[in-house]
Order: structure tokens, then C-alpha cells, then sequence
């Protein structure tokens, strides 16, 4: 069974023709060839394809899209434009967070969302929600310190 | 309240030095002592009224398959009544082809099997004579005489028709035929010695037959065929008694089976299902997941995958009434459910143990969230749902190590398994966090009792 | 970029080629393989007596554009940066203007069938491009003065060059490179330019922003599994679980009732289905149901595996090394013993595996992000009966590599399921899952060691490794004489004055488990033993674990002086809490000596909670001082992860782990602070991407040792044997 759905993602309207249990992820990437969000794991357990649905991170491996409605959905592509993800990218740089950057887009999303709730986080703020998502590269400590850049803003 | 977390398995396994010197003779009379001193009532005997033999029942017959498939052939009233009675679940390995056999029961006297119910003519039921499939139904008797244990649950199937019982059959033997011999039994003496359970089932499971209630409605009767033939809730839902008989006497009020809890569904409306809705109830047993109830998992989320969801609407709303009817009894839970916690981790109950939030954090706030309610699907949600309620934890530890995968008419169940890669001290500390962040009460269950349960659940 | 063949190319006999290309100066040059120490094996030698073949190219576009193209591939190691800092150092180029790509798409010169084995591994890019890619650079520069000095008519040693200028102090002339392109194409390249003198370097040594990091902060970057064409069909598979097993029975129909699904691939040993997009084609395989005749491996288990390693263990190897009388001083009695065990291990890179294909009848298009690029054109040529030159293998970012992608075999999967879609462009995605399952494993090794002491030092050392061969396999001219030279790779060299000593080398493959390089490679077996060991060594000798080693190191100072800054700065010998322990290890891998500090502490539970780690490494010149720390950092988060969670067992001939549950990670809440002290060297360059992960797993083993007086001799950490629940393995 297929259905359509308009996802509104980035600030643009994409009408999709899918299952509707198929997970934002693969509408993202291999429907609309939104490719920033990354394929890691499809269990929620390393956070790669973190979006932010309604501003709040979202695994979007698990999620169905009939679940997404009228919600608005940022990706890795459309987070530059807002105050906390243009921070992040600043300060990721200006740290040289980065090593391969394959789980980066969803470290990136995930401490763009902490920043919003959360200006200043200290670290057990950052653990809270930083956890769900793996490096590979192992660059935990510098998304540490590149977050907490962030939020002092110096980054920018 | 941690007493509650070891089952009477455990129980058990601790006497089994004593019973083993007593040796089977003197278990004979211990049982038969038991047996006189118990005096277990039948499944439906809670219920007032007068029961008469199936023909003398004046309403529709209560046995058989639903309307629609009234008219339908042998095989496929049997395939649908192997279904109701969940055969497959127990009857599969892991892994394995679908009634082959080879489903480990872990006890703490030993492993037994479940057999290979394919036609094949030698590992399977393929030269089983009517009368002897009948027999190992109904009575617990194996082809070559021999006692079956109970973990085949001939308790309830006794109830079962002939004609049903035989339609199972004609379902069965149009299976592919699979060769696979059942693993022998790992018991210690005197679980081993198989003719002691004619003598069990001689005195706690006599086969006496269904007989419907006069007084009361089609439908009920209808249920109490599906739930207690059929479906045989009782042999998870209601305690067993020191010799492993059902105990009716507290019919339905739950208890701990393979590991895994099998809650109150009794009226009760605290600890039981007294204030679900029907369509609580309808919903949960459809599709595994009532709103703001929980979702099934473990043995449960099977028999709703494999049976209940399958069944005919009509089947499930007689068995919803059935089981309604059942007399409320309390159980020593929590009677009120947590609330959904805090958005902010900050903020909740927690423990003052550190170790269970870094593990939530890291591998489950993805999916159930700080609040607990369901981030990608409320199947996910914890809140309201009993086993983060209940302060023995021991769904909780269950769901955790073995996790679930099944495609659920509700949606895509996916709890991963950590029980592979986490230890019994970091099971029992997430365990912790989450029944003190989402419960009513925190357990406290520590490593040894992690090390129990996955024993029990055979891992 | 056209064709190499269309430019007039002037060699030298450094191996240079310089032409002109579309108004722009070119410079060709090799790259040449065994560009490192002896040791390490991962380059083969040249072809014998081909044609020279360059690998890598420097561009310099009239607008001053300078462009480095070259085979090895950014996988996060930083190593695009580094390379150029290299170039644009010795070319005195505008460090702004200089870009490094990989093969850009249709590329033929990457198709180029001459080319030797382009690896990316082995922690050598640096260390193969140093001198190199130094000749190089000094060469462009030499003819870029040299045809501003015929333009102006001066002696070209009268001009010098600064930021991608040539200038001419006295006259006050300058000329941007890129004015001098036309001039410079024309000139042969010399044949010995003189290099800078290293205290003369303004990029090397400075840590410069990576040119890759911006697009990977915007989702911009475009790794193999991003690869989007027109038309293309998304696929998944399923390799038979275990190795060996074939197909028995699928349910296509089933699959194909998936919404989406447009295509089931069924060959001998493995199902893919094929859909307009992952889900479907997930669903769809899930859909199958697929029965597998596990064939001869399908009772296989991982107790199999230890128990034919054991036994091979107790025969005698091949010698690797032999110094003094090993043997006939420990038969004189007092030897100390132990044995060693390491588990299998996947790489489980953060991209999961993934090729793209599209084949025709004539041609052969890859879309990939590999290590081995030439190695991928050759297996997918040989798999389709193409000539190499028709297949096109467009590399890509790497989401990780770790070793993993040292292999062809995801391009040899997807090519065989393009085969059954000629004509059509099919991206096979891996599931995580798949990735765990059917990974080339870093192999078990078993490492039996025994030693004798004397006035606190070691007298004898017998050192033997027992384990697979992934050279054999994977570079079968580099195993000679029953020596493996990766699995012996810092044992025969490791720092430590023995007066005898001796290493031996038994090859032993598991049955029905592929073995393949993984981070850190042999060093990561034969430094955790060694470092093990000589632990144990030290509590015999009464001594502290610093001082025992260091009083053995008189021979190799650069090690001594890591091992003296990482014991200052981790404060070693001062006080720690109860069950709280540092653990030290030194080593000499991939060039570069590492000392290394763990502190960490262990509950009654047996749960193990890392505190910190110090590390002190000398790489020699350290081209980028920060990417050396971030691989530090990085590998050494590596090491103590599969040091604390890592190990595939096998089942029914089954991998049991499956996915980040089952085989786990280590989170950013479990991770200590780390600090890395960077000394300064005037040494060659160093490996670096490896050494941390050889580095964590001995020192939190040493650490805990120190905590708790248990000596782990089996990696991972098992935490019920620190819980006091099971004997310690010996
Ligand atoms: S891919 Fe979604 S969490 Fe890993
Ligand atoms: S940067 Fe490579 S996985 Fe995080």
C-alpha cells in the first residue's frame, strides 16, 4: 500500500508517494535525494540520520512518515539557516571536530536541538543528549568541547 | 518486594536437593498429599452456574470454529483452530521451520523440547493414530505411553473437543514433513522419571471435557472455550501451586512464566484490567498496543502476533467478555501507574545510581525519550504501561536482553537486544532507572537476579 | 581532465613528467610503492620494468589554481590537508589556492591499467608522499622560477618564490605562478631541486583547517553511499550467513508483493532484492524468507576456532627474528610464561558497506568509496570479462574505512547483482546487520611468550604469534618463508634492548571466518602482548611498570623520552582512589613512538570506568599537529572500545553480533578526557592513524592489573572475571 504525503522539509513542500510505514530516512535520501542524513544503523541506536521534526532530534530511521503530518522536518541541508545550527557548524570547524563525517550530520543535528532547548549545557546536559549518537571516529571529545563553543558563541 | 522477582521456579530449584533424596517414591505421596490438601478448583468453577455437557448446552455451540467459517473444510477449520491454540509459538525453534520443534523450556531442574509437529513420518506426528494424538492432546500421553510434562499445556487443551483436537490434526499433517528429532530432555532425578507425570496429570489434570454454563450466555461460553481450551491463558496468568498445578483459586491474578511476568487480568481495577475498556482491551489483544496501556511483549507479543490478532473479531470480543467476568483479585503491585516523567533528565525520579542513566541515555532515550513516551511510535511508550510499573522489573529485564522484533498490526516493533553485549549489573541498573524514572515504585534488582531471569527465559 | 596521452610530457629520471594542459602546467609523478619501512608491507612492489606510471598529478590553472590529484583517498584521517601543506610547502604556493581532489568522474587517468595497487592503509600516506611529493613540489617551483628568470632575463638563483609568486628582490619584478603556466609547461623538470630545509617550513608543522570539513558539516559531502544517478535502482542483500552456503529456497513472490520492489536477485550464495528505494528493497528481502544450505562450515563454532588455534600454537613456527640464544637461556630454568588471546574483531565503519554499478555489454561505471581503488577495477574486470580500461571506478569520500575497505568485495557483490540488470544503475546498500555479519575480521591470535629476568631487566625473550595470515591472501608475493611480515610487525621491532630474543611465526586460518587488516593491523596483536607481558615482568622484577621499561630503552630514546613526558604529564606514581589503576604502554608502530597512559577504575561489579588517558607521541614531524591529535584521539577511542565491548563470536558457523546492540561502542559518555603531547621532531614523518588503537587496549589492560592485581590475558575485558565470578583465563 502507497500513499502521499506533503512533507514540508527545509521550508519546502515535497509530495511523496510511499508506504506509509516507510521511514523518513529513505524518503529523505533515495525519494528526494536529501543525502546529508546518513544511513548508520536503522535501530536508532547511533543517531546518523537524526533530523528535527517540530524542532525536537528524531531518528528518522524509525520513523514512519505517515507520522510526520504537518510537522516541519530540518535536515543537515536546511540547519545552517537557523541561530543554534549555524553555531554548531562554526564551532565544529573552528575546533576541527570532524574526522571521516559520516555520523557528523546527525552529531550536528542532535547538538543543534540541545542548544535550542538548552543555551548554556554543561556536560551531563551534553551525555543527556549526545549519547544516542556514535562516532566511529571516536571524536566525542571535540563535539564536547565544540558545544560547549557553541554556546558561548565565541565560535561565531 | 524483591521476593516477588523469584519465581517459584527458583523456589523450587531450591528444594530440588531435598526432593531429590526423598526420591519418586515419597514424591508420590508428596503429591498426592498436596493434591488432597489443595484441592484445586476447575478454570470455570468461579463462575456461578450450572454446567451441563456440550449437547445438553441449549445456546450455539460453544466449541469449533466462528460463523464464517462454519461451512469450511476440515483442514482450514483446523488451521484456524491450531491458531487459536497457538501452537506454533511453542512448537518452533529459533529459527527454525514453523512446528518442527526444538523450542528450549529452561526449568531449573533442567531443558526439555517441544517435539516436531510436521507430518514427518519418524521425528513427527506423521504415524500418530487419531487416538493417540487425542491422548497426548487432551491427557498428556505420549505415543509410546509416556507422561508429557506440562509445559505442553494438555492442563487446558483437556478441554479441547475430539473434532477440534482432530481438525488440528488434518491442519497439521498438510504441513510439509520436516525431519528434526527433538533434542532429548536435560532433567535431574526425579524430573526425569516421565511415568510420575501420568500420576501428576492423573490427579491436577484430569481430562473431564469441556462443559459450557447453562446459565450463561453464548458468547461468554463461547470465551471461556477460546481462553481456556484454546488460548489456555491460565497456564502463564495464573499461579501454580508448590506441585505445578494451576491454582484457580487465584485464577488469572498473574504470575511469572519462563521468565517473564504474565500480569493480573483479573477485574481488578487497580492491579488487574478492571478499568480497561473494551476497546482497550480489543485494541491490545488486535494489535498488541492499547494506548496508554503498553505494548505486549516476550510471550505475550507473540501469542497476540501468532494468535489473538488472527483470530475472527467476533472470537476476540467473546474472549474480552469471557474474561471480563473473571472475579477481581489484588496483586501486591503498585496500585496507581507513574505518570509520564519530565522532558528534562534533569528532572524525575531517578536513582542514586549512575551507571543506569548513562546507558539510557546512550542506548534508549532515541526511542522512549526522557518523558518516556514514545519519540518515533507510541509503541515505544513506557509510560502507563505495567511492566515499568511493576517493582520486580522482570519484564522489564526480559525486554532489555532479548528485545522484540515483530511486525505488529500496529506497526514495526523494534527493541533491539542488548542482552548480548551488556552485563547482568548493567541490565540490572537500567532496569532500575527505568522503573524509578517511569514507574511507581523503583526496583532494585541486582545482577544475580538478571542472571536468573535470563536463565529462565533460556537464554 | 583529458587524457594523460594528449599532453607533451617531458620525463626526467626522478620520475617527473611536466606538460602543458588547456593553458595550465602539469606535473606527473609516482608515488612509488615500499615508500616505507620494511616492516609494512602494504605497498607492493612496482610492476617490474612497466612503463612509468605517475599516480598522482599537480595542476596549476592560469588563475593560480592549484590542484593535487592523487590515489590516496580521505577516509578522515585528514590526509587531503596534509598532503597538500606537503605540496604547497616545497611549491611556496598560496596555501588558499591549493585544492586536492580525488579522481573526479571519468577520469580516465584512474582508469589507467599500468597503475600498481593504489592502497590507502597501513597509517603510510604521509609517510609514502613525504619525499615524493617534496621532489615534486621543489620541482614545479624550480621551473616556475626558472621561466620567470628567461622572462626577465636573470639568473634564476637571484629570484625566490613566496605564497605562489616568483620574485626578483633586486628589480622588484614579481609574477604570479599562474602567469608562468605557459612558460613552465614548456621546460623539463629538474633532475635533483633542492629541498627546503625543514626549520624553513611555514605550513609543515603548523595545524592548518582541513580542506574536507566544511561540506561535512552541511551534508554537502558526497560519500559512495550518497551516490544518486538517473534511473538508478536501490538494492539490499543477503550474503548466505555462513561462509560456504548456498541458496536453497526463497520465496520471491513474496518479496515482490512489496510495494516498490521491482527485482529479486537470486544466485548461488546470496539473495539481493531490488527496489526504487532501500525501504522497499528491506522490506522485500525481509519478505523472503530465505532457506540457506549452510554447507561444509555450518557447525563451526567460535570454541572450534580457539581450540584449532591452541593446537596450532604448541608447533613450532617460522623464525622471524632470533638474537643471541633465546631458547637455551630460558631452558636454564626461572622462566616466567604467559599466552595471549585476541578476539575476532569488525570494523563496523560508520558508512555501511555500499557499491554502485552500472554495466553494459561494453563498458563498466563504479560509484565507491574505497582504498583500494585499482584493486576494485581489477576484481569487478575479472568478475565481468571486460578489459580493465572499461571499467570506471569514480571513488568517493569514505564514511570509514578502518581496514574494512582494503576490500573489493562490496564492489564484487553489487557487480554480480548488476549482472542480472545489464544496462540499468544499481546502488547496493549493505544493512548494518549484513555489514557486522559478513565482515573480513580481524583475526584471533594467540601469542605465547616467555622471558627470563636478570638484575631487573629481561634476559631472554621468546616471542611466538599464532594466528591467519591476511597477507598470504591479500598480498600473497610479500609472504616468504612462512612469515607473515604484518602479524610479526612490532614484535620483531619492538623497543626494548633483549639481548636474547627471539620471534617466531605459526599461520593458522580459522575455518569458515575471513580474516582482514584491521586499525592498527599486526601491531595491535603484538603490542598488547608484549605490553602485557611486560607488566607481568615488572611485578616479577619487583619493579614499577615505567621504570622496568625504561630501564630497557637506552636504544631507542625517541621512545624513552615519550614514555618520560607521558609518565610526567599523567602524573604517574602519584595517589589514586581504591580500585583505581593507570596502566602504561609504549610502542614503536608505524614509525612513530607512542607512549601511552590509562587510568582507570574497577568496580566490585567488575564494571571498569576509564578516568583518563595521557599520551606522548613523537611522529616525527608532525606535518599537521592537529590531525595527529585527532587520530590519537580517535584511535585510541577505537582501541578501548573493542578493548572494552569487542568480539564476534561464531555460532552454527553464524556470526552472533548483529548491530550496534550486540556489538558495541563506546558513547561520549563513557569517553575520558585524553590528552595527547605532541614532541617536537626533525625526524621523517610518521605514521599516525593506527597508533592510537594498538596504544588503548594494553594500557587499560596495564591499568587494570594495576587496579585489582588481575592480569587479563584475553581481550575483550571480561568483566565477571574482574567481578571475582570466574577464574581469570590464563
Ligand atoms: S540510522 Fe537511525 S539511529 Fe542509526
Ligand atoms: S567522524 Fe567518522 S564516524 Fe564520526
Amino acid at each position: 500500500m502507497q500513499d502521499t504525503f506533503r512533507l514540508r522539509i527545509n521550508g519546502e513542500v515535497h509530495a511523496v508517494t510511499v508506504p506509509p510505514d516507510m521511514p523518513l530516512l529513505w524518503v529523505l535520501r533515495d525519494v528526494i535525494g536529501l543525502t546529508g542524513t546518513k544511513f548508520g544503523c536503522g535501530i536508532a541506536q547511533c543517531g546518523a540520520c537524526t533530523v528535527h521534526v517540530d524542532g525536537r532530534p528524531v531518528r528518522s530511521c524509525l520513523l514512519p512518515t505517515s507520522a510526520v503530518g504537518e510537522q516541519a522536518v530540518t535536515t543537515i541541508e536546511g540547519i545552517g539557516e537557523t541561530k543554534e545550527g549555524a553555531r554548531v557548524q562554526m564551532a565544529w570547524l573552528a575546533l576541527e571536530v570532524i574526522q571521516c563525517g559520516y555520523c557528523q550530520s546527525g552529531q550536528i543535528m542532535s547538538a543543534a536541538a540541545l542548544l535550542a532547548q538548552t543555551p548554556a549545557p554543561d556536560d551531563a546536559d551534553i551525555d543527556a543528549a549526545m549519547a544516542g549518537n556514535i562516532c566511529r571516529c571516536g571524536t566525542y571529545l571535540r563535539i564536547r568541547a565544540a558545544i560547549k563553543l557553541a554556546a558561548s558563541g565565541d565560535a561565531a | 518486594m524483591m521476593r516477588s522477582a523469584v519465581s517459584w521456579f527458583e523456589r523450587l530449584g531450591r528444594t530440588r536437593q531435598i526432593l531429590a533424596i526423598a526420591g519418586a517414591a515419597a514424591l508420590v505421596v508428596l503429591l498426592a498429599a498436596a493434591a488432597w490438601l489443595v484441592g484445586v478448583p476447575g478454570a470455570m468453577d468461579f463462575a456461578d452456574g450450572r454446567k451441563v455437557a456440550l449437547a445438553d448446552y441449549p445456546g450455539a455451540d460453544p466449541t469449533g470454529v466462528p460463523a464464517a467459517l462454519a461451512g469450511a473444510g476440515l483442514v482450514e477449520r483446523g488451521e484456524y483452530l491450531a491458531r487459536a491454540a497457538d501452537c506454533v509459538v511453542c512448537h518452533t525453534g529459533p529459527g527454525g521451520v514453523p512446528y518442527a520443534g526444538g523450542f528450549a523450556f529452561t526449568l531449573p531442574f533442567g531443558t526439555i523440547y517441544s517435539t516436531n509437529i510436521t507430518p514427518d513420518e519418524e521425528t513427527g506426528i506423521g504415524q500418530y493414530t487419531d487416538a493417540q494424538f487425542l491422548a497426548a492432546v487432551q491427557r498428556g500421553v505420549g505415543r509410546h505411553g509416556e507422561g508429557l510434562y506440562p509445559a505442553m499445556p494438555y492442563t487446558s487443551y483437556g478441554y479441547m473437543t475430539d473434532a477440534d483436537i482432530l481438525a488440528i490434526k488434518a491442519y497439521l499433517l498438510t504441513l510439509e514433513p520436516v525431519r528434526a528429532p527433538s533434542p532429548e530432555a536435560r532433567l535431574a532425578f526425579p524430573f526425569n522419571q516421565r511415568w510420575l507425570m501420568h500420576v501428576w496429570s492423573a490427579m491436577f489434570a484430569p481430562h473431564k471435557g469441556f462443559m459450557p454454563n447453562a446459565e450463561k450466555s453464548a458468547e461468554w461460553n463461547r470465551g471461556a472455550y477460546l481462553a481456556e481450551a484454546l488460548a489456555h491463558c491460565g497456564e502463564c496468568h495464573t499461579p501454580r501451586n508448590l506441585v505445578f498445578a494451576i491454582d484457580n483459586r487465584a485464577k488469572f491474578k498473574g504470575a511469572v512464566a519462563a521468565g517473564w511476568r504474565a500480569y493480573n487480568i483479573t477485574q481488578d481495577r487497580k492491579t488487574g484490567i478492571g478499568d480497561w475498556s473494551e476497546a482497550d482491551l480489543l485494541s491490545y489483544l488486535s494489535t498488541g498496543h492499547a494506548p496508554g496501556r503498553g505494548t505486549a511483549s516476550g510471550p505475550m507479543g507473540e501469542a497476540i502476533d501468532e494468535s489473538f490478532s488472527l483470530l475472527a473479531p467476533e472470537d476476540r470480543r467473546a474472549l474480552v467478555a469471557y474474561v471480563r467476568s473473571v472475579p477481581a483479585k489484588s496483586s501486591a503491585l503498585p496500585a496507581s501507574l507513574a505518570p509520564a516523567a519530565p522532558a528534562s533528565h534533569r528532572l524525575g525520579a531517578e536513582t542514586a545510581d549512575a551507571l543506569g542513566k548513562t546507558l539510557f541515555e546512550g542506548a534508549c532515550v532515541s526511542c522512549h525519550a526522557w518523558t518516556g513516551e514514545g519519540t518515533l511510535s507510541p509503541l515505544a511508550t513506557l509510560t502507563g504501561a505495567r511492566a515499568v510499573n511493576d517493582p520486580s522489573a522482570i519484564n522489564v529485564v526480559q525486554a532489555i536482553v532479548s528485545g522484540d522484533h515483530r511486525a505488529a498490526a500496529g506497526g514495526i516493533i523494534s527493541m533491539p537486544a542488548f542482552g548480548g553485549a551488556y552485563s547482568d549489573t548493567e541490565i540490572a541498573a537500567l532496569a532500575n532507572y527505568v522503573t524509578a524514572r517511569f514507574g511507581a515504585a523503583p526496583s532494585r534488582v541486582t545482577e544475580k537476579d538478571v542472571a536468573s531471569l535470563r536463565r529462565q527465559a533460556g537464554g | 581532465m583529458p587524457a594523460v596521452e594528449n599532453l607533451s610530457l617531458n620525463p626526467t629520471r626522478r620520475g617527473l613528467l611536466a606538460g602543458a594542459l588547456a593553458g595550465g602546467f602539469v606535473l606527473a609523478f609516482r608515488v612509488p610503492a615500499g615508500a616505507q619501512p620494511e616492516s609494512e608491507p602494504d605497498q607492493p612492489a612496482d610492476e617490474p620494468a612497466g612503463p612509468f606510471a605517475p599516480n598522482a598529478f599537480i595542476r596549476i590553472d592560469p588563475a593560480g589554481r592549484t590542484t593535487l590529484t592523487m590515489p590516496q583517498v580521505e577516509m578522515g584521517q585528514g590526509i587531503y590537508t596534509a598532503v597538500a601543506m606537503i605540496l604547497a610547502e616545497e611549491l611556496d604556493a598560496d596555501f588558499a589556492s591549493v585544492a586536492l581532489e580525488h579522481a573526479p568522474p571519468n577520469d580516465r587517468l584512474y582508469a589507467n591499467p599500468t597503475f600498481g595497487i593504489q592502497v590507502t592503509g597501513n597509517s603510510n600516506s604521509v609517510r609514502a608522499f613525504w619525499m615524493p611529493l617534496r621532489a615534486a613540489g621543489a620541482a614545479a617551483r624550480a621551473m616556475l622560477v626558472e621561466a620567470a628568470a628567461t622572462q626577465w632575463g636573470v639568473d634564476p638563483a637571484s629570484c625566490a618564490t613566496a605564497s605562489g609568486e616568483v620574485v626578483h628582490a633586486e628589480s622588484g619584478k614579481r609574477l604570479a605562478y599562474g602567469a608562468l603556466v605557459g612558460a613552465a609547461s614548456a621546460l623539463s623538470p629538474p633532475a635533483d631541486p633542492p629541498l627546503k630545509d625543514p626549520k624553513d617550513f611555514r605550513l609543515v608543522g603548523k595545524s592548518l583547517k582541513r580542506f574536507d570539513t566544511p561540506d561535512k558539516t552541511n551534508g554537502k559531502t558526497v560519500y559512495g553511499i550518497d551516490a544518486m544517478l538517473p534511473g538508478m535502482k536501490i538494492a539490499t542483500v543477503a550474503h548466505s550467513p555462513v561462509v560456504g552456503g548456498k541458496v536453497a529456497h526463497v520465496d520471491e513472490a513474496a518479496a515482490m508483493a512489496v510495494p516498490g520492489v521491482r527485482r529479486v536477485v537470486v544466485l548461488d550464495d546470496l539473495v539481493a532484492v531490488v527496489g526504487d528505494h532501500m525501504w522497499a528493497a528491506k522490506t522485500g528481502l525481509a519478505a523472503l524468507a530465505v532457506a540457506w544450505n549452510d554447507g561444509p562450515n555450518a557447525s563451526v563454532s567460535s570454541q572450534d576456532v580457539w581450540t584449532a588455534l591452541r593446537e596450532a600454537s604448541a608447533h613450532e613456527g617460522a623464525v622471524a627474528k632470533s638474537v643471541g640464544d633465546a631458547d637455551g637461556m630460558l631452558k636454564k630454568g626461572g622462566a616466567i610464561e604467559a599466552a595471549y588471546e585476541m578476539p575476532f574483531l569488525a570494523h563496523a565503519p560508520m558508512e555501511p558497506l555500499n557499491c554502485t554499478v552500472r554495466l553494459t555489454p561494453e563498458s563498466c561505471e563504479i560509484w565507491i568509496g574505497t582504498q583500494v581503488i585499482s584493486r576494485v577495477q581489477k576484481t569487478v574486470a575479472d568478475l565481468v570479462g571486460l578489459p580493465q580500461d572499461k571499467v570506471v571506478v569514480h571513488n568517493h569520500y569514505i564514511g570509514g574505512g578502518f581496514g574494512r575497505r582494503l576490500e573489493p568485495d562490496m564492489a564484487l557483490t553489487a557487480a554480480r547483482v548488476a549482472q542480472a540488470m545489464i544496462g540499468e544503475t544499481v546502488k547496493v546498500v549493505w544493512t548494518r546487520e549484513e555489514d557486522i555479519r559478513h565482515d573480513v575480521y580481524r583475526p584471533v591470535y594467540r601469542d605465547t611468550v616467555a622471558a627470563t629476568l636478570s638484575k631487573g631487566k629481561i634476559a631472554a625473550l621468546k616471542y611466538k604469534v599464532t594466528g591467519s595470515s591476511i597477507i598470504a591472501r591479500w598480498l600473497p608475493p610479500a609472504f616468504q618463508k612462512g612469515i607473515d611480515i604484518d602479524a610479526i610487525d612490532c614484535a620483531v621491532d619492538m623497543p626494548y634492548d633483549v639481548p636474547n630474543f627471539h620471534v617466531e611465526y605459526v599461520r593458522a586460518e580459522p575455518q569458515g571466518v575471513p580474516t582482514g587488516f584491521w586499525r592498527g593491523v599486526g601491531p595491535n596483536n603484538n603490542v598488547f602482548a608484549i605490553e602485557s607481558f611486560m607488566d607481568e615482568l615488572a611485578r616479577k622484577a619487583g619493579k614499577d611498570p615505567v621504570a622496568f621499561r625504561r630501564d630497557m630503552l637506552d636504544k631507542e630514546p625517541r621512545a624513552k623520552a615519550a614514555l618520560d613526558l607521558a609518565a610526567e604529564k599523567s602524573g604517574w606514581g602519584g595517589a589514586l582512589p581504591r580500585r583505581a589503576g593507570r596502566g602504561v604502554c609504549v610502542q614503536p608502530a608505524f614509525g612513530s613512538f607512542i607512549a601511552t597512559v590509562v587510568e582507570a577504575e574497577v568496580d566490585t561489579s567488575g564494571e571498569v570506568r576509564l578516568r583518563r588517558v595521557t599520551c606522548a607521541v613523537d611522529t616525527g614531524i608532525a606535518v599537521n599537529p592537529d590531525t595527529v591529535v585527532a587520530q590519537l584521539e580517535g584511535g585510541l577511542i577505537f582501541g578501548l572500545t573493542a578493548a572494552l565491548y569487542g568480539e564476534i563470536t561464531i555460532r552454527d558457523g553464524r556470526v552472533e553480533q548483529s548491530n550496534f546492540n550486540d556489538y558495541r561502542m563506546l558513547r561520549i559518555n563513557e569517553v575520558p578526557p585524553i590528552e595527547v603531547h605532541v614532541i617536537a621532531s626533525g625526524a621523517a614523518p610518521g605514521g599516525i592513524g593506527e597508533t592510537g588503537t594498538t596504544a588503548g587496549p594494553p594500557a587499560l589492560r596495564n591499568a587494570i592489573y594495576a587496579a585489582t592485581g588481575i592480569p587479563l590475558r584475553r581481550m575483550p575485558v571480561d568483566r565477571e572475571v574482574l567481578a571475582g565470578k570466574k577464574e581469570a583465563w590464563r
